[in-house]
């Protein structure tokens, strides 16, 4: 079975929502952290709602409503996302006024809404769509756990249309955290530079992206989801290789075949190594490009990486801010995403033109 | 499409025991596990009853084999996780493609909440050890590489349905043959989040829970860890031991009716078990036994009761909350039910739904109230509910 993705939507801190350009103008930041390019999300969500729903849920539900209008699609056959933070703003509320209040008079709306299934289940209730509905958790692979669940249902059967999505929110206090952690850079720079900068960290990120997955051709389709998959703690970059070209080979393909790597490169010199080498091993003789210069370092940033792809597979050209090396003129067909995120959750995506 | 799943080793850890032999022990008993808070640091100690693991956090660990600072829910989930690893003693696991597919509702949440006490006073203060693992993933890996699984590892979060959606999804992980082999099920710790997030909602009852009863008052909180082995027919022809049962049906179906309040018709929780028995290929009159979902609280057992009836009128199995011995173990609670479902074939016995007096007005059944052996149970639906609409509903089945 092929499956196809319909229709993508991505809120991010690049102009890449409610916009025709496909970053063509890019959006330069000086710091450490990119925040998401928020839109007039009344245009996708009853204003009524709107006031309660904090910054993760407009994300999502926004970006869930435009890749379903733009699927031509009013009720999904199934709603799944992939998120390894939650609702980070409405816990941290709650949290502190927990402490703070001594565990007295606390309201419980922060409560309410901090379950990590909170997004799904707000489309849910505004679709009034009764199907299946799932919230996968695990950190850098919550993306491509819940994209393997689509997957499956659409093979078993059981549903057409999925919804599935990756969204995380940065907040000022898991920024601070995860800075003191060491995940960012201790020094201001421009995203535009970030992959020279060679020093330890990455930029933060955020955003939502979802797709429509279908098993039905349409002229109108983006792109094809060939096949994913996910890899924990490889031991070693031969084990990486190995699994690259086992995973090709299942799909019948080579590394001759792509026309294009994506790869997760974060500006952390710590972790960017792994791509360092194979960009000279096993992707010596493919175009590269890199993603997180525009939307940050996030535990699901694979779903820009996807939907980056899925729209230059669309679109036959790939973004002058994304490319890092072109060595092969060609009109992009096939596009391998590698990501990894801190070491030890590497996945694999591989996206063709329909 | 693919391979029958059969379940080949149980593990469980809650208020009533921390083994299975311990759980079977305090149901014969009619022992609930419900008390004062003793473990837990909050204003609602003697107030209200919660169902603890009648252990410390370092007791656990110690139990577990984990560093003493650890998540209390990773040493729940360890300890459950890998009795049913050592119960299921698969031959030749090594060679196998085995995964780990759990759930939670609030990962790490017990330490965060120790780290943010002194970092909401200084952003530079906190033991970053103590969040360090707070995100529901990071329970799942520690657990994963205790137990030395690389396979394939992730976890799911839908609230008080999260731990049923993770037995769900690993088994159709072995219907599309990308496992052989998969531990799923779910932990979850009492925090004081979610302890002062249920009393905001107004829902606990402080006094023992009374499941399904017309004067119920709400819920108890409880915690702890249920996990299944999950195999496909190949695994299942070279266990030394025959599997407990198949995992015969499930749905997943949402209520999309409120975040966190059931619809009064139980949309949800009626298109969850009438899917699940579609899946199965039974019918309302085949099921032996419902574990129900049973909070407690007016909303839910309402809810739930007028799905019932809408599905199994007029005929209708035994059934009974075991929240009213475990109390909610949110998170945790589809796992750990799911391992009761399962007992309740392998023994043949029907658990009470304790302090059950009046029936509700709304509905022409009630729970059973007595501990019932010698029971010929041939399927057994499990009901999980949750916020977000979530509804699962799982069928096992003899072999």
């Amino acid at each position: 079975m092929k499956i196809y993705i319909r229709s993508s939507a991505c809120i991010s801190p690049q102009n890449t929502f409610g916009n025709d350009n496909f970053l063509t103008e890019v959006v330069e930041y000086n710091g450490t952290r990119l925040k998401a390019i928020e839109p007039d999300y009344k245009e996708f969500v009853d204003p009524k709602l709107l006031r309660r729903m904090s910054h993760i849920i407009k994300m999502g539900v926004a970006a869930a409503m435009d890749c379903l209008k733009k699927g031509d699609t009013k009720m999904p056959g199934a709603i799944i996302t992939g998120t390894a933070y939650g609702c980070l703003e409405d816990t941290v509320t709650f949290l502190t006024r927990t402490i703070e209040q001594q565990e007295e008079l606390l309201p419980p709306t922060a409560f309410i809404q901090s379950t990590h299934n909170t997004v799904a289940a707000q489309i849910a209730l505004i679709l009034q769509c009764h199907n299946y509905n799932n919230t996968f958790v695990h950190k850098g692979i919550s993306f491509e756990s819940a994209l393997l669940d689509a997957t499956m249902l659409l093979k078993e059967n059981e549903a057409d249309n999925i919804l599935v999505g990756g969204t995380d929110e940065m907040t000022d206090t898991s920024f601070t955290i995860l800075s003191r952690l060491g995940l960012y850079k201790r020094w201001p720079v421009s995203n535009l530079n970030l992959y020279a900068t060679k020093t330890r960290g990455s930029m933060g990120g955020e955003g939502a992206a979802f797709f429509l997955l279908t098993d039905r051709v349409s002229e109108n389709n983006l792109a094809e989801l060939t096949a994913i998959r996910t890899i924990y703690k490889p031991e070693n970059l031969a084990v990486i290789e190995k699994k690259v070209i086992a995973f090709l080979e299942e799909n019948n393909l080579t590394m001759e075949d792509i026309d294009l790597v994506i790869t997760g490169k974060s500006g952390d010199t710590a972790h960017d190594d792994i791509y360092e080498q194979l960009n000279h091993s096993l992707f010596d003789n493919t175009n590269l490009a890199n993603y997180k210069h525009l939307c940050g370092e996030y535990p699901t940033s694979s779903a820009f990486a996807l939907w980056l792809a899925s729209n230059i597979v669309k679109n036959e050209t790939i973004p002058e801010t994304v490319i890092e090396r072109s060595i092969k003129k060609i009109t992009p067909k096939t596009i391998l995403i590698y990501n990894h995120y801190q070491k030890i959750y590497h996945s694999l995506m591989l996206v063709s033109a329909i | 499409m693919g391979s029958t799943v059969y379940v080949a080793g149980l593990g469980v850890i809650s208020a009533i025991g921390n083994n299975v032999a311990e759980h079977l022990a305090s149901f014969e008993r009619e022992e609930a596990g419900m008390g004062d808070i003793s473990h837990l640091d909050t204003i609602h100690r003697n107030k209200l009853p919660v169902a603890e693991v009648k252990l410390s956090n370092e007791e656990l660990a110690a139990r577990a084999g984990l560093p003493a600072d650890m998540s209390r829910t990773a040493s729940l989930s360890l300890i459950a996780a890998r009795e049913a690893l050592n119960d299921a003693a698969i031959p030749g696991l090594d060679a196998l493609r085995t995964g780990f597919v759990s759930a939670n509702t609030v990962g790490g949440m017990d330490r965060s909440e120790h780290f943010f006490i002194d970092f909401i006073k200084d952003e530079n203060k906190g033991k970053l050890r103590n969040v360090y693992d707070h995100e529901c993933g990071s329970m799942t890996e520690i657990v994963a590489d205790q137990l030395g699984i690389k396979g394939f590892l992730t976890t799911i979060s839908t609230a008080c349905s999260s731990s049923a959606n993770a037995i769900f999804y690993a088994a159709r992980l072995i219907k599309n043959d990308v496992l052989d082999v998969v531990i799923a099920g779910g932990t979850d710790a009492l925090t004081k989040f979610t302890l002062n997030g249920f009393n905001t909602l107004m829902i606990l009852d402080d006094e023992f829970c009374k499941p399904f009863d017309e004067h119920r008052e709400g819920l108890n909180l409880g915690e702890g860890a249920g996990y299944m082995v999950l195999v496909s027919e190949k695994v299942a022809k070279i266990l030394n031991k025959k599997p407990y049962c198949r995992l015969s049906g499930y749905n997943n179906s949402n209520d999309a009716y409120h975040q966190t309040a059931s619809s009064p018709d139980g949309t949800g929780s009626y298109l969850a078990m009438k899917g699940a028995l579609e899946k199965s290929g039974l019918q309302p009159g085949d099921i032996d036994y419902i574990n129900l979902h049973g909070t407690g609280t007016p909303n839910n057992d309402s809810a739930e009761g007028t799905a019932i009836k809408r599905l199994f009128d007029p005929h209708y199995p035994p059934m009974s909350s075991t929240k009213s011995f475990t109390g909610h173990t949110l998170g945790a609670s589809g796992g750990i039910e799911a391992v009761f479902s399962v007992l309740a074939i392998k023994h043949g016995i029907i658990y009470p739904n304790l302090r059950f007096e009046t029936r509700m007005a709304e509905l022409p059944f009630e729970p059973e109230t007595s501990y019932l052996t010698g029971q010929n149970i041939g399927h057994v639906m499990s009901n999980s509910f949750g916020f977000g609409g979530n509804c699962t509903s799982l069928i096992f089945s003899g072999i």
